[in-house]
């Protein structure tokens, strides 16, 4: 028999990259939380691969740290190494990745949620939703506890109905032979979401007492201490180093020779995989003629010799994993420890949900991560920290906060699966994002700080860092616009040293700075600002204005995005009763219900006519057509 | 969006006569100014004026055309906001460039029933007309979405897909080695992407060089000749082309790949299509007429069916007749020199109303009798010009020069420095420019792009 086991305001489902990011932020935001988890001991757990960060991935991580998240602060504490990425190419594409300490990320992150006032953390699975009215009410767990809230959040990860496979073996699993979620995923079929069947893999992992690294490449973290959280001051020097090998022309014979036992070609895998992450059979097969791939060896933790294999992530038979595994140079004598395995879940149709990751369905339910489609502890993290605000805001009867795609790369990718969906696992990459130029690595904490204040996950003091930071770097770009220089000997003699051209005229130190052999250092030396600038303050000045062209281009076209933006639809529209639109556009408009002209028109197979024709029904308030 | 000034031809396709490019929007008097020459600045005129002056080619300076100017404020116009009308002398090229500069001055190209959209969202037509607005848009759209159609058929629709596909391979490139730093792809160097920039700019200097010499722009009544082997097609169509003066004869660079011609019948352009197709089956071996009739077919507005005076009806003319039944088509009946063998009174039968003419190629009698049932058809608005036609050719030049400019911002940054990711916005902008002229324009190629060009994954 069932008994009320207590009341909330939220609870969350799940307490992966998703369900600390949104039970934290609606904690922190005063709400009453509960977060729920099928296993205390896999909190924040990292099933697949042990880093966090990369292009895209990595400016998500200082977006949420800019909103007032926990991924940035927590990596910052527990990797074994940081490498910035891309730093020979622009400032837009710097990214950060870090190396983690799996079981020591796991640890903070739950100590952190423990010591989170107004948080509690329960082991328990549930079994159900309460919905009563077409409202969410709380849930049921299978031990008959009940709880009651005002909005719940889920976030499954690749739980529901998880089902691993090996081989021809196959088995009902969550992650790593964690226990799945069957009854969740039933109960939301009955309440009438649409799912879609995912798959997703892991390679194997190995001892590193039984590779030779000597026959491998190292791949040292950098030397320049380096963080994600923009709080951050301590760091950690200590690093851990990653080891490159390759497969080869035995590999691949070998791979050939067992295809026929891989379940993606044997054919009992009815999941979609993505492109962006293919089992090493899937490599061979697509691309018959590389004759090699590579393989990162990549340390799962100081405090184990475990090491997984980056680019073998596979579904074949565990004989033939070994066999494979062998082959490789350096591993001639390895020693498999986990085996590699494909695993297919469940996920709803994203488009269900409004940009505030509400379900249209079911009010109060929220849901975050990879139940909604999407790859990735950062992705899932991302989601997490925007469902827990906007269930926060929910409760507190507040407007939802909905990150535009110029703003932030979270708000690109909720955008992107609310609006088109997605036909795989989707993952975030910088070329999905239209202003890339604008939402760069550097400036996360300029884009959404403000907004992570107001929200009200930003605390005071470090909201005053921040003004204080904006308003140097403001100071210091006017000043440079202001400072005219001559062409003196001593300015002539840094120029030429630093293998520029010498002045004719006097010119504008912003100008200057244009230059692309020349940066702030060099234009500090020519006219030292009054008192020394911080370097991330020298950071922002030198980006701002040598780029300032390509920015006030992307600005440009930001602009015509926001005025399309701008025309909201109104909830008295039904696209049944407007005349003329294709029956296409319809179906689609129908099923997304944009809540602007902007979101609209990005709705694939929705023609520009069609958007003509809406925009004329909602400025003659619908009446003309109305009478049909 | 609803607050630039648009600018569009606003009276039928055409020779002769004068023809409107209206004008619309905040900006109106100004746009028009800039490339106005007359005693004064229209600024400064009263509005519901007239003015006589020229229209100069923004840059060149060379008069483009006299016209006469009609300066109409806000709000007492057609829109409701700055409204300007320039007569011009109509003769379809002169038209064109004096919208191309109006285009270039600052004006963007009003989409199809954009002026009556404007009209009715500010209040100048009421709600019983919204529906017909409704229509219109649809409509027009419908008739763009053809000729995008027909276009996607042509040469320049190759191209184009040519020219975006090397940009997508780049952009890929380029996104992989931002998005993948470390997996083993060459790293596109500036030298690289320099190279690859330039041939692209070489490519679309040619496209719209020829553009410019009006040899890709097509306009005009689609007309397709049909008719068995041996029945006179070529012979028709050089008589069309010798009797009237030819707009387009081929396109460059590919003589023998003539596809479409223009000629002026009594002022009515036709665009005669598959030109080509004809010529070969003429010149060569004859395998067919009616599939390839079929085909042309689809995309006519007006089609010459071609009969034999001196043989009678085939299996094939039959198929013919039957096929040309549900369109527009005018029954031509060659070789009336030769005996008469054909009977015409089941020719009527099966014709239905389409209009019947006998002439003799050879002896060059009646033609004329065909110049006037083109042209009755014409003025009976029983054939007619898909006007988006003309307009989406000023359009293709419009985003091509788009195009172009974003090739060369990339090409500048490239020579000053600028990260190659930051060049790559550049090269996007104009593979989306390049997209609109197709209709194709989705960002999730590249994704696919870079998935099917790589090899990725954990």
């Amino acid at each position: 028999m069932g008994y009320l086991a207590g009341e909330y305001d939220v609870i969350v489902i799940g307490a992966g990259h998703a369900g600390c990011e949104a039970a934290l932020a609606a904690a922190r935001m005063g709400c009453r939380t509960l977060l729920l988890t099928l296993s205390l001991d896999t909190i924040a757990y990292m099933p697949c691969n042990p880093s966090i960060g990369g292009p895209a991935k990595g400016h998500v991580v200082r977006e949420i740290d800019a909103l007032g998240g926990e991924m940035g602060r927590n990596i910052d504490k527990t990797h074994i190494q940081m490498r910035m990425l891309n730093t020979g190419k622009g400032p837009a594409v710097y990214a950060l990745r870090a190396q983690a300490d799996k079981v020591k990320y796991q640890q903070m992150m739950k100590r952190t949620l423990e010591a989170e006032p107004n948080l509690d953390l329960h082991q328990a699975m549930v079994e159900k939703l309460i919905v009563e009215g077409g409202v969410c009410q709380g849930v049921i767990t299978q031990t008959g506890a009940e709880y009651r809230s005002r909005v719940v959040v889920l976030t499954t990860g690749t739980y529901l109905r998880g089902k691993i496979f090996i081989g021809d073996l196959s088995y009902e699993s969550g992650p790593n032979n964690q226990q799945p979620s069957i009854n969740l995923s039933y109960n939301l079929m009955d309440l009438g979401f649409e799912m879609v069947r995912f798959k997703t893999g892991t390679p194997p992992r190995v001892n590193k007492l039984t590779i030779d690294t000597d026959k491998m490449e190292i791949q040292p973290g950098d030397e320049e201490p380096r963080a994600f959280s923009y709080e951050t001051t301590e760091y950690i020097t200590d690093q851990l180093p990653c080891w490159l090998t390759y497969t080869n022309e035995k590999t691949h014979e070998a791979i050939r020779r067992n295809l026929h036992r891989a379940p993606m070609y044997s054919g009992v895998i009815e999941g979609r995989g993505p492109r962006y992450c293919p089992s090493i059979e899937d490599k061979i097969v697509r691309f018959a003629d590389k004759a090699r791939h590579q393989i990162f060896l990549e340390p799962e933790g100081r405090d184990t010799l475990e090491m997984y294999v980056q680019g073998l992530s596979t579904s074949l038979p565990e004989d033939v994993q070994r066999e494979i595994l062998r082959t490789i140079e350096g591993m001639e004598k390895v020693e498999m420890m986990r085996t590699g395995y494909a695993i297919e879940y469940d996920a709803i149709i994203p488009t269900q949900l409004w940009p505030s990751l509400e379900t249209k369905l079911v009010e109060n339910l929220f849901t975050a991560g990879q139940i909604n489609g999407t790859s990735g502890y950062e992705e899932a993290a991302g989601q997490g920290i925007m469902a827990g605000i906007n269930a926060a805001r929910k409760v507190q009867g507040k407007d939802p906060v909905i990150l535009d795609r110029s703003q932030a790369y979270i708000g690109v990718m909720i955008d992107d699966l609310v609006t088109k969906g997605t036909e795989e696992p989707y993952r975030l990459l910088t070329s999905r994002a239209e202003y890339r130029l604008l939402l760069r690595h550097d400036n996360a904490d300029l884009r959404l700080t403000e907004l992570g204040y107001e929200i009200g996950l930003i605390p005071e003091d470090r909201y005053r860092r921040f003004v204080a930071k904006k308003e140097a770097i403001e100071r210091e770009i006017a000043r440079l616009r202001e400072t005219r220089v001559k062409p003196t000997p001593e300015i002539q003699r840094i120029l030429r040293e630093a293998g520029s051209s010498e002045l004719t005229n006097a010119i504008e130190l912003a100008q200057l700075m244009k230059r692309p052999e020349l940066g702030y250092r060099e234009i500090s030396q020519i006219a030292p600002p009054p008192e020394p600038v911080p370097p991330e303050v020298a950071e922002q000045v030198e980006i701002q204005l040598k780029y300032e062209g390509y920015i006030r281009k992307s600005l440009q076209q930001v602009e015509k995005m926001r005025k399309m933006e701008d025309k909201r639809i109104p909830a008295w529209v039904d696209y049944d009763k407007i005349q003329g639109i294709s029956s296409e556009s319809r179906e689609k408009l129908k099923k997304v219900r944009p809540l602007s002209i902007g979101q609209a028109s990005r709705i694939s197979g929705v023609n520009p006519s069609d958007i003509s024709i809406l925009m004329v029904h909602i400025e003659q308030g619908g009446k003309s057509f109305a009478k049909a | 969006m609803e607050n630039d000034t648009i600018a569009a031809i606003s009276t039928p396709v055409g020779e002769g006569g004068i023809a409107v490019i209206r004008v619309s929007g905040p900006e109106a008097v100004e746009v028009v100014d800039r490339v106005y020459k007359g005693k004064r600045s229209l600024t400064e005129v009263d509005t519901h004026t007239v003015h006589y002056g020229h229209i100069l080619h923004p840059e060149t300076k060379e008069v483009l055309d006299e016209v006469l100017v009609t300066v109409m404020r806000a709000p007492r116009t057609f829109t409701r906001e700055d409204v300007v009308e320039v007569s011009c002398h109509g003769g379809v090229m002169p038209v064109q460039k004096v919208l191309k500069a109006l285009l270039t001055a600052g004006a963007r190209l009003a989409e199809p029933g954009e002026f009556t959209k404007r009209a009715f969202l500010n209040g100048r037509i009421d709600l019983s007309q919204a529906e017909a607005v409704i229509d219109l848009i649809r409509s027009k759209t419908d008739r763009a979405a053809r000729v995008a159609m027909d276009q996607a058929r042509g040469r320049l629709s190759r191209l184009i897909r040519k020219l975006r596909n090397d940009i997508l391979e780049t952009l890929a490139h380029l996104a992989v080695n931002v998005d993948y730093p470390e997996y083993d792809a060459e790293e596109l160097t500036g030298k690289e992407l320099l190279s690859r920039s330039r041939k692209i700019e070489k490519e679309l200097l040619r496209l719209l060089e020829t553009g410019r010499q009006g040899k890709i722009l097509r306009e005009g009544i689609a007309t397709v000749i049909v008719g068995r082997p041996n029945v006179g097609k070529s012979s028709l169509l050089n008589a069309l082309v010798q009797e009237n003066k030819a707009i387009v004869t081929d396109i460059p660079g590919t003589t023998r790949d003539v596809i479409e011609e223009y000629v002026n019948v009594r002022g009515i352009p036709l665009r005669l299509v598959d030109t080509a197709g004809i010529r070969e089956t003429e010149d060569v071996v004859e395998r067919i007429g009616v599939e390839r009739s079929r085909r042309a077919l689809e995309q006519a507005d007006l089609v010459l069916l071609l009969l034999n005076y001196g043989e009678p009806l085939t299996e094939d003319d039959r198929r013919l007749l039957e096929i040309v039944r549900p369109h527009t088509a005018i029954i031509v009946v060659n070789k009336t020199d030769l005996e008469q063998r054909i009977d015409l009174e089941e020719v009527r039968r099966r014709i239905g109303d389409a209009p019947l003419v006998l002439l003799s190629l050879k002896e060059e009698r009646g033609l004329d009798r065909l110049e006037e049932a083109i042209d009755k058809l014409f003025l009976s608005g029983k054939v007619e010009g898909t006007d988006a036609t003309y307009v989406s050719n000023v359009r293709h030049v419009h985003l091509l020069e788009q195009a172009l400019g974003n090739v060369r911002d990339a090409i500048r940054g490239i020579e000053e420095g600028i990260p190659l990711d930051m060049v790559e916005i550049d090269l996007k902008n104009a593979w989306q420019h390049l997209g609109e002229i197709i209709g194709e324009a989705v960002a999730e190629d590249l994704i696919d792009q870079i998935f099917s060009q790589f090899c990725l994954g954990k």
